[in-house]
């Protein structure tokens, strides 16, 4: 509800006002994610030097460690925003949260395929059971269930409050999780075959690390207001301003 | 309140007393899939001792997962389930009584067979005694992490695979401890820090799995 | 002492009904009519709280149900279209768990009796899964016979599925819970003489409420 003459935020929290906004940063934040990105890329495989134990090879840490970090920072954005929805109601809120979860899962199957392509010439294997590979495995799973839940139910409203509790279940559950499969590793493994162990860090790459970490982010914030976009006009599909917003477009 | 429970405990053993074929059921499901390993990997004793910790508690998470499919569905088809929602108590209160009689049926028939079957794996004595005390304090936190399961997917389509998908991945910390607890017995290192650590799984998941359970059923039920 | 406060319901994407309200007062009956599919099923869930309207306000004695979920529940009773019995269990055990589960006492001889005024205490100790659909609906209903009562009666299509003789003892158990001060929401698509001291009757296909005097 707009208060005329005094500027709310709660003015954006409808999917009618947000979808204008989404639509007009969703550009910046893709070109400051293409921007920081090229930056941390450039950083990451001409300017930080060679690792003396693994060789051009450890490169692929650049791209692993932070899409592992923003496969976990958007699963508590989900769940934040889902929780959000759940208990304030808000129709928005929800679909943020239903828009976040491809992009996470995104993330988490490029910091296990980072993992992979990381294990093959260090180690001779594709796969290794690790506690960050096998946390972001069952983080994947996490993101799948939480996809396939809201798909599987056709009530939209019972799909983001079902979506939210098992988003919120799984928040409390991650550093349990994490805890385990950490301790479980430790256990079993021994020192040498382990990817949290990374090179120690000079300076230039944990800043090529976080340039990167801040593209990623960038890049999901884009994606994420592309895809919020996507989900307003299909939920809202029965109202006249998005009958409008498709006649003006088409 | 603690006679509600007491009726919804009564009630629901009183079921499954007249269903024994389904309680019976979900323990063949945990022999024939703990006796598939060795068909699978060979018979050789010491391959099986190591993995028999691993195998015997992956068996139980399953059977208690295919049981769950018994936790609220039937209630939700013929309505009972509705009553229970607009009876005067506590609805946490009324789905801790449905998780126990749950652990009841499904869970405590795992923690005794679960020697003889370890036996087949020729697990020493006290490893044996070990897995028993592991399942005895894992299989509850497997039914009542369960029910939040059970109640997210109420009434949807395929509703029994995507809760073995939402529900084995938050299985996992149960999984490492329970059988790392027995292999941690065989080592000698004592098995004391990771079944305390279960023991804090279940006091957390007594807590908070009915309040999310009984939130997962008002959702499914609007 | 209930009163409904502009209710709309909107189920997937459409709109059901809207701007509904009303106020049922102790001894009066509030009759839900319309079509099939025009939200007769979703407004009694509303009025239980099973369903959240997409707007408006249901109160209970001046306080949101909302807020006193508990508390309302326990001066609700709702017969819905499922019968809520379960197949392997006898009727009078049935029963009982109806009535613990309703804060009432459970003793056999109190659900024999309630059996037998629907005419369906010789199936007492036969499981529901043999009975007919007939007898279950019986035995169903044989709840409202048991007291102490709960004030406020939400029913779904009461009388369908009943032969002559039970229609009467509902017809019966209707009034004197009316003169006793109960209040009854129900819908039915048969015309049954109810007496009443006032009739409501909620139209959904004209989303009026009128009161209509007996």
């Amino acid at each position: 509800m707009r208060t005329t003459g005094r500027f709310s935020w709660f003015y954006f929290s409808s999917p009618q006002s947000f979808y204008p906004l989404a639509g007009a940063l969703q550009p910046w934040f893709a070109g400051l994610a293409a921007i920081l990105c090229a930056v941390g890329l450039y950083i990451s495989f001409l300017v930080a030097p060679t690792d003396a134990q693994q060789g051009e090879a450890y490169r692929i840490i650049f791209i692993h460690v932070p899409a592992a970090w923003m496969s976990m920072f958007l699963y508590l954005v989900m769940g934040f925003w889902s929780g959000v929805g759940l208990v304030l109601n808000t129709r928005l809120s929800s679909m943020v949260a239903t828009a976040l979860a491809p992009t996470g899962a995104l993330f988490t199957f490029i910091a296990l395929w980072t993992g992979a392509l990381w294990g093959k010439p260090t180690w001779g294997t594709w796969w290794v059971w690790d506690a960050r590979l096998t946390s972001e495995l069952i983080l994947l799973f996490l993101y799948i269930g939480f996809m396939a839940l809201q798909a599987a139910i056709d009530d939209q409203r019972r799909s983001d409050k079902a979506g939210a509790v098992l988003a919120l279940v799984g928040v409390i559950n991650i550093p349990i999780i994490y805890f385990s499969v950490k301790w479980w590793s430790t256990l079993h493994q021994g020192a040498s075959v382990s990817m949290t162990g990374a090179p120690t860090m000079a300076k230039t790459m944990l800043l090529g690390m976080l340039i990167m970490a801040l593209g990623f982010w960038m890049y999901s914030i884009a994606a994420t207001l592309a895809r919020v976009r996507c989900v307003i006009l299909e939920r809202e599909r029965q109202t006249d301003w998005v009958a409008a917003e498709i006649g003006r477009q088409s | 309140m603690i006679r509600a429970l007491g009726w919804v405990l009564r009630r629901d053993l009183l079921l499954a007393f007249r269903r024994r074929g389904d309680v019976v059921n979900a323990l063949v499901f945990f022999v024939i899939v703990v006796s598939l390993f060795p068909l699978g990997v060979g018979p050789e004793a010491s391959q099986l001792r190591n993995m028999a910790p691993g195998v015997l508690w992956v068996a139980a998470l399953l059977a208690c997962m295919l049981s769950l499919a018994r936790l609220f569905a039937p209630d939700h088809q013929d309505g009972t389930l509705e009553q229970m929602l607009l009876a005067g108590e506590p609805l946490v209160v009324l789905v801790l009584g449905k998780v126990i009689s749950h652990w009841l049926m499904s869970g405590l028939p795992l923690v005794l067979m679960a020697p003889l079957l370890g036996l087949q794996f020729d697990l020493p004595a006290d490893s044996l005694a070990v897995l028993c005390v592991s399942l005895l304090i894992g299989t509850p936190v497997l039914s009542l992490i369960g029910s939040v399961g059970a109640a997210l997917t109420l009434g949807v389509r395929g509703s029994g695979v995507l809760v073995s998908l939402l529900v084995l991945p938050l299985y996992v910390p149960v999984l490492i401890f329970g059988a790392g607890s027995v292999v941690a017995t065989a080592n000698g290192t004592g098995a004391e820090a990771h079944l305390l650590l279960l023991g804090g799984f279940l006091a957390l998941s007594l807590v908070l799995a009915p309040w999310a359970t009984a939130a997962a059923l008002r959702i499914a039920m609007e | 002492m209930l009163e409904a406060l502009q209710l709309e319901c909107t189920r997937g994407e459409r709109r059901l009904f809207t701007g509904l309200s009303f106020a049922l007062s102790r001894g009066q009956l509030l009759r839900v009519a319309g079509a099939n599919g025009s939200g007769k099923t979703s407004l009694l869930r509303i009025m239980c709280g099973l369903l959240a309207p997409s707007a408006g306000e249901l109160r209970w004695c001046g306080k949101s149900i909302r807020s006193e979920r508990e508390e309302y529940s326990r001066n609700l009773l709702f017969v819905g279209h499922l019968n809520a019995l379960k197949d392997d269990l006898t009727a009078v055990e049935n029963l009982q768990v109806a009535a613990a589960l309703g804060g009432k006492p459970a003793d056999v001889g109190r659900m024999l009796a309630a059996l037998d005024c629907f005419g369906v205490a010789h199936c007492a100790e036969l499981p529901a899964k043999v009975l007919s659909q007939g007898q279950r609906r019986r035995v169903a209903l044989a709840r409202l016979a048991l007291a102490p009562t709960a004030p406020l009666w939400i029913l779904d299509e009461p009388f369908a599925a009943l032969d002559v003789a039970a229609v009467v003892e509902l017809e019966r158990l209707l009034a004197s819970h009316l003169a006793s001060g109960g209040m009854v929401v129900l819908t039915t698509h048969q015309e049954v003489a109810v007496v009443a001291h006032a009739v409501l009757r909620v139209d959904l296909d004209q989303q009026t409420a009128a009161l209509l005097a007996a």
